[in-house]
């Protein structure tokens, strides 16, 4: 379809951008990729007065390490990050998750920070972000806040970031020593969306049990969400604690129902596919502790 | 800061397979139309217009991607290559040539974005294994051929002898 008509403003700097989100707020939306708010805009689902374009503005397509967190630019490209070699070895997480994330001809344009700021519950970049525990910068008119990605994702496709603010960065807790980092998904297509996706940051100490453990579920209800595994911690890291953890998960979630699947076969994935990515992942640690 | 209101024509200029064309645009003409209506280069198919088929998919500025899902407006000064950019006269590409070769198009609706992917896709990785080029296809949705003569196109033009 045809979007409804829409003005169009393209901004040079963040502040022009952050401007127009003052003077315009809930009526504008901001472009960056367009692989989201562009199908989004030609189905009608969304009519914005005014699409504010930051494909232009320079600077926000870095990729910085330092003090343990790598910041990503709102428009560094999932192909660019899937290539950088200071992704690759500092947040391999992400690395794993970036080619489920739909397909060739998208990734080539699709943004980190476009994934984000959209807020689908079964998307790769934000399960990717919560399981790690990073968090979400954005800039408002003479203020910069910095929102943990637990607190971001409100619900299907809606986030903490005000009207006014514009997500400026993305920032990943570097890998953390002796975790191995795994992700898998289950989608109808591969590149489709998940129905449900499993991502798993693992630490097994030396004498093969487990230590820190962060497990993060998409797809399954309506935001990214991580289970609470702490009471896990000390115990074998082993294909039983992998089942017994899955176990207990499929039985906490409160999955969404849609087209694609009901609750039972949502909690049946988290199950299945939760225990093959943990087994996994202990596997290659225990392996490397 | 460029601002163009929601019924405003304006002229966009960008560099079509090798040439400086332009063409006007309201801020809502997908880059697909403007190629097709504006441009007169009906070789870009349009299929759901919301990023999913893949039949609209050309090269911008070195990047296979959807041209359904980028407006007109946000394109001036881009360099586009379409299907039409692909053969020089009646002389295919090895591409084109594999495509007639193997039969890789019935209906011909997908082949022109699929033509526009791979094209990219080889250029950056000239021997592909079929797993990476049935990955690359999946962002292609083809009704009648079955995809296995598309995979042998590609197949026989990255490593020969097929
Ligand atoms: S028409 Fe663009 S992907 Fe279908
Ligand atoms: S040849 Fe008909 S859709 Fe592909």
């Amino acid at each position: 379809m045809k979007p409804v008509a829409f003005g169009y403003a393209r901004a040079e700097t963040v502040e022009e951008a952050i401007d127009l989100l003052a003077e315009e707020g809930r009526e504008a939306s901001v472009i960056a990729g367009g692989l989201s708010l562009g199908a989004m805009l030609n189905m009608r689902l969304v009519r914005p007065r005014i699409v504010l374009d930051i494909n232009r503005v320079p600077g926000l397509d870095t990729i910085v390490a330092a003090n343990g967190v790598v910041t990503t630019g709102a428009l560094v490209r999932q192909v660019d990050a899937f290539r950088d070699p200071t992704i690759a070895s500092h947040v391999p997480l992400l690395a794993h998750a970036l080619p489920h994330v739909g397909h060739y001809q998208t990734r080539s344009r699709g943004t980190l920070g476009g994934s984000v700021a959209h807020a689908d519950p079964s998307a790769e970049i934000p399960l990717a972000l919560v399981t790690l525990g990073g968090a979400v910068v954005l800039r408002a008119k003479g203020r910069t806040r910095r929102v943990p990605a637990a607190d971001f994702f409100l619900g299907v496709l809606t986030t903490a970031r005000e009207e006014n603010e514009l997500l400026v960065a993305l920032e990943w807790p570097t890998r953390r020593p002796r975790t191995v980092y795994a992700f898998d998904e289950i989608a109808q297509r591969h590149g489709d969306f998940a129905i449900a996706a499993v991502a798993v940051a693992a630490e097994v100490v030396p004498d093969g049990t487990l230590g820190h453990l962060a497990l993060g579920l998409g797809g399954i209800e309506d935001r990214p969400i991580r289970i609470e595994t702490a009471g896990y911690a000390g115990r074998r890291a082993d294909a039983s604690l992998a089942e017994a953890i899955a176990e207990d998960a499929a039985s906490r979630v409160v999955p969404i129902v849609d087209l694609q699947a009901n609750a039972d076969y949502r909690r049946q994935l988290v199950r299945v596919l939760g225990r093959r990515v943990l087994a996994a992942a202990f596997e290659d640690a225990v392996r490397g502790a | 800061m460029i601002r163009v209101k929601p019924d405003e024509r304006v002229r966009v200029s960008l560099v079509v397979n090798g040439r400086w064309l332009f063409g006007h645009a309201e801020p809502r003409m997908l880059l697909s139309d403007f190629l097709r209506h504006e441009l007169k280069l009906f070789g870009t198919h349009v299929g759901c217009e919301h990023g999913v088929c893949g039949a609209c998919t050309v090269e911008i500025d070195g990047r296979a991607t959807r041209s359904c899902l980028r407006y007109a407006v946000q394109c001036d000064g881009a360099t586009i290559r379409t299907v039409e950019g692909l053969a020089v006269g009646d002389t295919l590409t090895p591409l084109q040539a594999a495509f007639n070769r193997h039969h890789a198009l019935q209906c011909g609706f997908c082949t022109a974005g699929i033509l526009m992917s791979t094209t990219a896709f080889l250029a950056e990785n000239p021997k592909p294994t079929e797993a990476e080029v049935r990955d690359m296809l999946s962002g292609h949705i083809c009704r009648c051929t079955g995809y296995e003569q598309i995979v042998s196109a590609i197949m026989d033009v990255a490593h020969g002898g097929g």
